[in-house]
């Protein structure tokens, strides 16, 4: 049951994006009588159309529009073009994520207190306070059905898994699990167990993971308040002459240009189009983009520590059989200045099939240094790392008017150079990472950079002071205030953890602040 | 992929052909595996069999596999026998043979061992025309479906009900 709203219908909430924040936003709000369109870019595919086959599927669900990079991050050297690897269809990225639900620590929502005045970051605490997210934390969870919390049992850890433990065990670790994942290790919320199928990355054909795709969307498209518009591209947002948006003017499915009137809008495109988005509409009276009044739309782009470890050992391990990611070791992701390094990282399981290990693994690299590592693809094993980075203002999303996408949009430009913090944490965890495969036998390992971003936070960033940042902590723009952000991007800081479970929490809590601010007539 | 000329024989399409330095067989508008060992023949229309036959090779010497027959990388590289794509191919591979030449080579095929290939190749490895067979094969070889199970690789599982019955957790050596 979809509700057809008019265009000129300025009653209507618009949020732009349906995945983690957007998808569960227009749900939320929906469920408490609030009338939405969602304007989604990209096509809708369920379970049934996800592709058992990385570069089909990546061909079918990525967003691959162009984008430029520079800076001195590897991937501007290896994947120009190819900054993120994020998805455009109806569910963003949690039609590709892996499924690791963590909760930020405590301390993680204070960093410019807990680390300090760290060279080169541009630290500031979260505008919140974190005993105020426990409760939707536990919603979030119960939403995914994240395994290891309430009463979910956790996943049975696969071949990956098990070496992978049997390393980090030998080391000392003690905080070793098949993860906190939204991923089923039982029926859940109508949805089945996970069936072990691998190619969590290409959308999970039994939906045992959780994706907005076939959970957020349809339950809001039920209560009819929730109007999805597919391969629907914003192209900007307009306002009126009080600095009050009115609507969006994007291109529809047909290609042709429409405008939705809107009382509300909420931007949720992720980090790189979020404000690439904001930059774009730029108008007389916001010459520099809407909401950036402190300037800091598109700055403090952040993507995490990352980096892989794999590991060949004398026999089979087939690392691709099961759940990808079901397994972490969580003693790292603390913060101990002495290891050289403030933040802390996760390890966590990892594996790619082998036209994708081809790609990743030492992109650029040939000969047999290269062919003898992939001739023992079967005997591999594989670890990704995930760690705080540190904030810069120079890491930022910027409008590259040389290049423009299909619509005739000036693209984004993603800046990254890595902090010295963030290179000292990945050395030491691509030492750690060694340790735990040396530890079970393995004869040789490959410390692998960093692949195109998933995580992508941090260019509309939360904060307290209008000065220094672009929303406050409900993420409701400093300058406007029927302006909302609504994904990664209004990260203050990153974290170690994951983001999409802080991603979803925050969209639990912004819908309730949203409908209790229209209920006063505020907005 | 047409691995056959029509109509004729192997034997027949073999007898037409001369031995290639390193071993393909070239013959007018094709090229064919090394010897009676391997039963693959790829036909050309537009690219000179010599310069797929030194294509081939320079794919195996960029990617080596020694369990990899030569007809995935021939398959890998097929592609560039296309009329939009052959000029700079030819081009490239006519500068793959000057730069073994000024090495006190012949032609590159004619370069016996592969790790005088490969050093040729590093002082070509900046350039586009190497940048391109390079980037190229990194799917076109390793996304031929056929090639994944000479490496253990399994693919799609869905169908066979995913691997919870399957071996998910059959590690049995830790």
């Amino acid at each position: 049951m979809t509700a057809p709203f008019d265009l000129n219908d300025d009653s209507v909430v618009v949020v732009i994006g349906t995945g983690a924040g957007g998808g569960v936003l227009a749900n939320e709000l929906a469920q408490k009588g609030v009338s939405v369109v969602a304007l989604e870019a990209g096509g809708r595919y369920l379970p049934e159309d996800y592709i058992n086959d990385e570069w089909d599927s990546f061909g079918q669900l990525a967003w691959t529009d162009p984008r430029t990079t520079s800076g001195d991050w590897r991937v501007s050297r290896d994947f120009s073009g190819l900054p993120a690897w994020i998805v455009k269809a109806v569910g963003g990225t949690t039609t590709h994520w892996a499924g690791a639900s963590l909760r930020f620590q405590d301390h993680e929502w204070k960093a410019r207190t807990t680390y300090g005045d760290v060279e080169g970051a541009n630290l500031l605490d979260w505008p919140i306070d974190p005993r105020e997210m426990d409760d939707y934390y536990t919603r979030a969870e119960a939403k995914l059905g994240v395994t290891r919390t309430g009463d979910r049992a956790g996943l049975p850890g696969n071949n990956n898994f098990k070496v992978f433990e049997k390393g980090a065990k030998a080391l000392g670790y003690e905080k070793v699990h098949t993860g906190r994942m939204a991923i089923n290790s039982a029926d859940y919320d109508g949805r089945p167990a996970c069936q072990q199928t691998g190619f969590c990355f290409q959308g999970c054909k039994w939906g045992a993971k959780w994706s907005a795709a076939y959970t957020d969307i349809p339950n809001g498209e039920a209560t009819g308040n929730l109007e999805v518009r597919e391969r629907a591209h914003v192209m900007r947002i307009e306002h009126n002459q009080q600095g009050k948006v009115t609507g969006v003017v994007y291109v529809d499915a047909d290609g042709n240009q429409q405008e939705q009137k809107a009382r509300v809008v909420c931007v949720a495109g992720n980090s790189i189009e979020s404000p690439r988005l904001l930059l774009n509409s730029a108008s007389s009276m916001f010459p520099d983009g809407l909401a950036n009044s402190s300037g800091q739309v598109g700055r403090n782009y952040m993507r995490h520590v990352t980096g892989s470890v794999y590991g060949i050992f004398e026999q089979p391990v087939r690392m691709w059989r099961g759940t990808t990611m079901a397994g972490i070791i969580q003693d790292e992701a603390i913060n101990d200045p002495s290891r050289g390094f403030v933040g802390g990282y996760e390890l966590e399981t990892l594996a790619l099939g082998l036209p994708f290990m081809a790609a990743f693994l030492d992109p650029g690299g040939w000969g047999r240094e290269f062919t003898t590592a992939l001739d023992h693809y079967e005997n591999m094993a594989g670890m990704w790392i995930v760690g705080e980075d540190m904030p810069q203002e120079t890491n930022r999303i910027t409008l590259n008017h040389d290049v423009t996408d299909q619509h005739g949009l000036p693209v984004a430009n993603v800046h990254f150079d890595d902090h010295p913090n963030d290179v000292a944490m990945r050395d030491h965890a691509y030492k750690q990472g060694i340790a735990v495969y040396e530890a079970v036998g393995a004869t040789r390992v490959f410390p692998t950079p960093p692949y195109p971003s998933t995580h992508n936070l941090g260019t509309n960033r939360m904060s307290a002071n209008a000065r220094d940042g672009v929303v406050n902590g409900h993420g409701q723009s400093h300058d406007i205030a029927n302006l909302f952000v609504s994904d990664g991007s209004q990260f203050t800081t990153g974290a170690s953890e994951n983001p999409t479970l802080t991603i979803v929490a925050l969209a639990i809590r912004q819908a309730e602040y949203i409908a209790a601010e229209l209920g006063r007539q505020t907005l | 992929m047409t691995f056959r000329k029509q109509g004729m024989t192997r034997r027949q399409l073999l007898s037409q052909g001369a031995m290639a330095g390193v071993g393909f067989v070239i013959g007018t508008g094709f090229v064919a595996g090394r010897a009676d060992a391997a039963n693959w023949a790829l036909e050309v229309e537009h690219l000179a069999p010599e310069t797929m036959a030194t294509l081939i090779q320079m794919a195996r010497d960029i990617y080596p596999h020694d369990q990899v027959g030569d007809q995935f990388y021939a398959s890998a590289v097929k592609g560039y026998d296309s009329p939009e794509a052959a000029p700079g191919i030819e081009a490239g591979i006519a500068a793959l043979n000057e730069a073994a030449k000024g090495a006190g080579y012949g032609r590159y095929l004619d370069i016996g061992w592969e790790r005088d290939r490969v050093d040729l190749l590093r002082t070509l490895e900046e350039t586009a025309f190497f940048q391109q067979v390079r980037g190229g094969l990194v799917t076109g070889l390793y996304n031929q479906k056929a090639v994944w199970p000479i490496f253990g690789y399994e693919g799609e599982s869905f169908s066979e009900g995913g691997y919870i019955d399957r071996g998910f957790d059959d590690i049995n050596w830790l």
